[in-house]
């Protein structure tokens, strides 16, 4: 904690506030992953954590190394895109997987298809 | 003052981040599916790559960024091939 006792007080404190928040929503996001029922529930809390939560804990580390050593410091940005890009791509393929799984096993409780009415027939 | 504030930030972050990790573990151990557990997987290093950020911030070095890309490049690319696995049943056809 050498570094940090150098920052003046409204960086510290927004840091602290920006870091607390991003943290904040990666839990709220883990323990709805924990507490929802089925998997199509819980295919949703998890992404709190990668895209709010980073977006604001990536914030406090831009804002912590630009004011330490007074100059921009943007390069951690470089993780905000990757994460807000890759993000969606994963979720989809495994959203679909997980229906194609469930519906070759005929399981009953899978979203249905808008294409094709819904997944039972008989139902 | 300040610089008191934000280590106790830093510290109740790292054990919310923590206690985040130790969920998604759950998860992986209870979650009835593997895609359950593909899912707590990708939870897992999303926040394995904050807690690393947040030791950044917390040491000041840039050392920890480096490894937060890493994880991140490396962890998008585990669930995308896990979840080719399940669709497909093999990863590379």
């Amino acid at each position: 904690m050498t570094a940090a006792s150098e920052l003046p007080s409204w960086a510290a404190l927004g840091v602290a506030i920006l870091v607390v928040a991003g943290t904040t929503m990666t839990l709220l996001g883990s323990i709805g992953l924990l507490r929802f029922r089925t998997f199509y529930e819980r295919l949703h809390p998890p992404t709190l954590g990668s895209s709010s939560g980073t977006m604001l804990v990536v914030l406090a580390s831009i804002l912590y190394f630009s004011v330490v050593r007074s100059r921009p410091s943007i390069h951690e940005i470089l993780i905000l895109i990757f994460m807000t890009l890759t993000t969606p791509v994963t979720f989809i393929l495994l959203a679909r997987a997980a229906l194609y799984r469930d519906r070759t096993e005929g399981n009953s409780d899978v979203p249905s298809d808008p294409l094709q009415g819904p997944a039972d027939p008989s139902a | 003052m300040s610089a008191q504030v934000l280590s106790w930030a830093l510290l109740v972050a790292q054990l919310m981040l923590g206690l985040g990790m130790i969920c998604a573990a759950v998860r992986m151990i209870i979650g009835p599916r593997a895609q359950d557990r593909v899912l707590s997987l990708d939870s897992l290093y999303v926040s394995a790559m904050l807690m690393l950020l947040v030791f950044g911030i917390q040491t000041g070095r840039t050392l920890y960024f480096e490894s937060a890309l890493v994880i991140a490049l490396l962890g998008f690319t585990s669930t995308l091939a896990l979840a080719k696995f399940l669709m497909r049943g093999e990863v590379i056809e």
